[in-house]
């Protein structure tokens, strides 16, 4: 039976996390900056990062429709599952959904996303002030969303893994140690 | 009476040559400029000037032309870098307030292509530049138009912590599309 993630699913998610962990608060800091060289940085390395979690959010979608993932616990009540189910879809929803908006944002507000400094990604929209503006309260609350969703997705994997005491978490953390399939201590 | 007739005749000769085109036509008229901000080609456009123009185009070496650019006009693409280019660092337009050119010579590079050689004035500074540039008439209109780079520090344009080039690149390409009417007999 199929009751472990496989390494690239996992590798990949902690990247995309630490990543998203990067650059949210980055994202949220620089905005408020006086316009200066940092702030310039800051917005290209917060960019670079959005195109990295796009691109490994592609592959992880990929991978995840050609793996299976592990099955929740029989016990879980339904409704348990289906928010565990709706949170991680929207999860990859976001992942995708973000990064594209910021790209799209910064080609309606004229600058070009050129990831690293090297690659230059088209700019599907063209210069607009108003469209700009709108992809921006879209980012924002694409963003607010995911926070939310990240908190119920970590809260989740927490009750599992102290209250529920399940493979839950330690299946995505395997330095957890694996406990006894189906066996509570 | 036939003096007259004679030196009118001489006087109308330099027109038999070609048609002077000295009206400049600013609403199709632009002068922009790229600028590369982490990498990133950005255009931005000054949205008032003036210009004395005199050209030929069956004598472009003779042309003559003088631009004064409003520096406070400029557009950069935000309202937030627009304040900041108006500050001391940048063009420091309360004291500079205008930008100019003056033609001193223009040459024949290959056929339809011209060259002209001239004083740029900003921010106090005055230093030779030279530009290519092309002519083209259509309906009874002369468009000039053409770009070269220019090196924002040798005039100061950028200064203090913006003189760091990894942000903000030292070279920025100006392009200039002057439309002008014929003169009026």
């Amino acid at each position: 039976m199929n009751d472990h993630y496989t390494r690239t699913a996992v590798t990949l998610h902690w990247i995309i996390a630490l990543l998203i962990f990067t650059a949210f608060p980055l994202g949220v800091y620089m905005h408020e900056l006086p316009l200066s060289p940092d702030k310039l940085r800051l917005y290209s390395w917060h960019k670079w990062i959005g195109v990295t979690v796009f691109l490994l959010a592609l592959v992880r979608i990929l991978w995840r429709s050609t793996h299976r993932p592990p099955l929740l616990p029989a016990a879980m009540p339904a409704w348990e599952k289906f928010a565990a189910h709706a949170v991680h879809y929207l999860l990859y929803a976001l992942i995708v959904a973000i990064p594209l908006s910021g790209w799209l944002m910064s080609s309606a507000k004229g600058v070009q996303t050129v990831w690293f400094g090297v690659l230059p990604l088209p700019d599907l929209v063209a210069k607009d002030k108003e469209i700009g503006d709108a992809l921006k309260e879209v980012h924002e609350s694409l963003n607010f969303l995911m926070l939310g969703l990240v908190i119920a997705h970590v809260g989740g994997a927490l009750k599992h893994h102290f209250i529920e005491r399940d493979d839950i978490l330690a299946r995505m953390l395997p330095f957890l140690g694996k406990k006894s399939p189906g066996i509570k201590p | 009476m036939k003096r007259l007739l004679l030196a009118s005749l001489l006087l109308a000769t330099p027109l038999a040559y070609g048609t002077e085109y000295t009206v400049l036509l600013p609403q199709q008229s632009s002068i922009a400029f790229i600028s590369k901000q982490m990498s990133v080609p950005v255009e931005g456009s000054f949205k008032k000037f003036t210009a004395r123009i005199a050209v030929d185009p069956a004598k472009p070496e003779t042309g003559k032309a003088s631009i004064e650019i409003d520096l406070a006009s400029i557009d950069t693409g935000s309202a937030e870098a627009n304040e900041e280019v108006a500050g001391k660092a940048w063009f420091d337009t309360k004291n500079h307030p205008v930008a100019s050119f003056t033609s001193s010579s223009i040459g024949s590079t290959v056929k339809g292509q011209y060259q002209v050689i001239g004083k740029m004035t900003i921010k106090g500074k005055t230093l030779d530049i030279k530009a290519p540039f092309t002519l083209k008439q259509s309906g009874g209109l002369l468009q000039i138009e053409g770009a070269f780079p220019l090196k924002r520090l040798d005039f100061n344009i950028g200064s203090g912590i913006w003189g760091d080039t990894s942000v903000v690149a030292d070279e920025v390409q100006i392009r200039f599309g002057i439309t002008v009417a014929a003169a009026k007999k």
